[in-house]
């Protein structure tokens, strides 16, 4: 799988709050909670994107709650992928198991806002073509790569246990 | 092994497992509450499963939006109550229903040696029993459902180590805060904190579900104390039968030790926008308030109301605050009206609140307006939390938040 987009930065420990505020929480409905992606530290964050854009974001990226309508609400904007220093590992769990693509890289400060980023998920590279510069980043153990090459959780859950019920 | 890596490991069939290793672990309890349970449901539904593992290993909790504070939060509690009665799950209505984190403890449904996951971040709190619990998110509550199982990566452990006599006012919340502001939000990240130590092992239950409870403001997977006679005594009071009580090895291997010297710390505030923001009350001194929230799964126990009121008795709030006690549980309210809490609240002029998280994230029951600032004794304080965007929570110790109510601005509660 790849994919190519631009960039939009954010710094470090971005929150759940911040991602989707907890009023927004009394629906599960992925456009919806989508509309209010970002909205309280960027206001029309999405209407701003365009579909395949990346986030790039400082360390600690999604701390805070376990509600997986942060994830959820970013991929429902039509966000391509996450890459941060580092995420929280509960927003990290949830965005495997929903299929957002997080990547782990340390370099992620020398990525700025507007970059055009290209992702190979077979490669583990990212290219940045706005900067000519070519980034490697560790995959996924091999027990989450079976996870994702099912499709998600559930689909790996529906593979091994309902057939069985 | 320590304490979290022999219960992982007896729950994936191992003799032993080491931090790194991926494992598939059975539970013994899953949780979600209105937020989080809609979405697991759908994902549930989605799979096509007609069963679940176990009806009486799995809880829903709607604590979040209820009572149902519009049409939407009532259409989700609709879905948890509906699912529960097709799938004989545990469910408590409005009226039995509290805080989750309180609740459950309370019911006798956390046991030592436990494995617990629940789509909520602060289910970590009941490493206080010494069981291994962790937040997920809603589709991992969804397989676990189906399965039973979840997939868990063993964490490596910090041991914090506290000694030292705690100073008047210091309870479980200002020790976690400080430990917090320590090492920061994401310093335990991926790990699991145990909490030791000489004043652990002298501290009251109520002060160690606090602790546990907000291990999660610094990543952990999970925080834990080792079971003593402390929690022996928690568990005859609340029915909880357990076989033997799990403690770490004498040699299990910690990736950092780190000692704190409490008779050093003073009652902590957090100030906006992180939790980690912790100094000694008196540098937060003269910030006035608008709001004081005295309750939430961090300290919303029968302890900590108890400890408010003890600051609030004969005295009146400040005209220009409203304050706030959400008991956590029914049974807490019940005990607080028995002992003349309630009493001492009304007369000081607070109100009253159903137990239900409501404005600890800006949900309902005293949301907060553009530039209100609230000093809360809730678990986070990022933009937003409490309502508008540009309003400010400061997080502390019920004492504090209860003297503060009375003064007006943050203050130490000597000062009332």
């Amino acid at each position: 799988m790849k994919v190519k987009g631009n960039v939009w930065k954010f710094g470090d420990n971005i929150n759940t709050d911040d991602i989707i505020a907890a009023r927004y929480l009394n629906t599960t409905d992925e456009k919806q909670l989508a509309s209010h992606c970002m909205e309280t530290i960027m206001p029309d964050f999405s209407k701003k994107i365009k579909k395949g854009d990346i986030i790039v974001a400082g360390g600690n990226f999604g701390c805070g709650s376990s509600r997986e309508h942060a994830p959820v609400s970013i991929k429902g904007c039509g966000i391509s992928a996450v890459v941060a220093k580092s995420f929280a590992r509960i927003f990290l769990r949830n965005s495997i198991n929903i299929g957002l693509p997080v990547i782990e890289l340390p370099e992620a400060d020398e990525i700025e806002e507007g970059d055009e980023l290209e992702i190979d998920f077979e490669e583990g590279t990212i290219k940045n073509n706005s900067k000519g510069k070519t980034y490697e980043f560790n995959r996924y153990p091999e027990f989450l790569q079976e996870i994702i090459r099912n499709g998600g959780l559930m689909k790996w859950v529906k593979a091994r246990y309902i057939k069985s019920q | 092994m320590t304490i979290t890596e022999k219960i992982i490991a007896r729950h994936s069939g191992k003799e032993s497992v080491i931090p790194g290793e991926f494992v598939e672990a059975s539970v013994d309890l899953v949780l979600a509450n209105d937020i989080t349970a809609p979405l697991a449901i759908e994902e549930f539904e989605k799979a096509g499963a007609k069963e679940v593992f176990d009806p009486e290993k799995i809880v829903f909790v709607p604590d979040h939006f209820t009572p149902c504070k519009d049409i939407q939060s009532a259409e989700l509690v609709k879905r948890l109550r509906e699912f529960a009665r097709k799938y004989k799950v545990r469910f408590y209505e409005i009226g039995k229903v509290g805080i989750e984190h309180a609740l459950l403890p309370e019911e006798g449904l956390t046991r030592p040696g436990d494995f617990i996951v629940g789509a909520d971040s602060h289910t970590c709190t009941y490493g206080a029993v010494g069981a291994f619990s962790t937040g997920m998110g809603s589709t991992d509550i969804a397989s676990a459902m189906i399965t039973g199982k979840v997939w868990i990566k063993v964490p490596a452990s910090i041991k914090f180590v506290y000694k030292g006599k705690r100073n008047k006012y210091v309870g479980g919340k200002d020790l976690i805060l400080y430990t917090i502001g320590k090492i920061g939000v994401d310093g335990a990240n991926y790990r699991s904190m145990e909490f030791t130590g000489e004043t652990i092992r002298n501290l009251p239950m109520d002060d160690r579900f606090t602790i546990c409870n907000m291990a999660i403001e610094a990543g952990a997977k999970n925080g834990i104390i080792e079971p003593d006679d402390i929690t022996a005594m928690y568990l005859e009071e609340v029915g909880v039968s357990f076989e033997s009580l799990i403690r770490s090895d004498e040699d299990a291997y910690y990736e950092e030790v780190i000692e704190i010297d409490v008779s050093d710390i003073m009652p902590q505030v957090s100030a906006p926008h992180l939790p980690s923001n912790s100094k000694n009350v008196d540098e937060y001194a003269d910030v006035k308030i608008d709001q004081v929230v005295i309750g939430s799964c961090t300290n919303g126990r029968i302890s900590d109301l108890r400890r408010a009121a003890s600051i609030m008795n004969g005295h009146t709030i400040h005209p220009e605050v409203r304050c706030i006690i959400i008991p956590a549980t029914q049974k807490i309210y019940q005990q607080a009206l028995k002992e003349g809490l309630i009493d001492v609240f009304l007369t000081a002029g607070c109100v009253i609140s159903p137990p239900t998280c409501g404005p600890c994230l800006g949900g309902h029951m005293g949301v907060i307006g553009k530039g209100e600032v609230a000093i809360a004794t809730t678990n986070r304080n990022f933009i937003g939390r409490m309502g508008h965007p540009e309003s400010y929570v400061y997080l502390s110790n019920p004492e504090v938040a209860a003297a503060s109510a009375i003064k007006g601005k943050i203050c130490h509660p000597d000062e009332v």
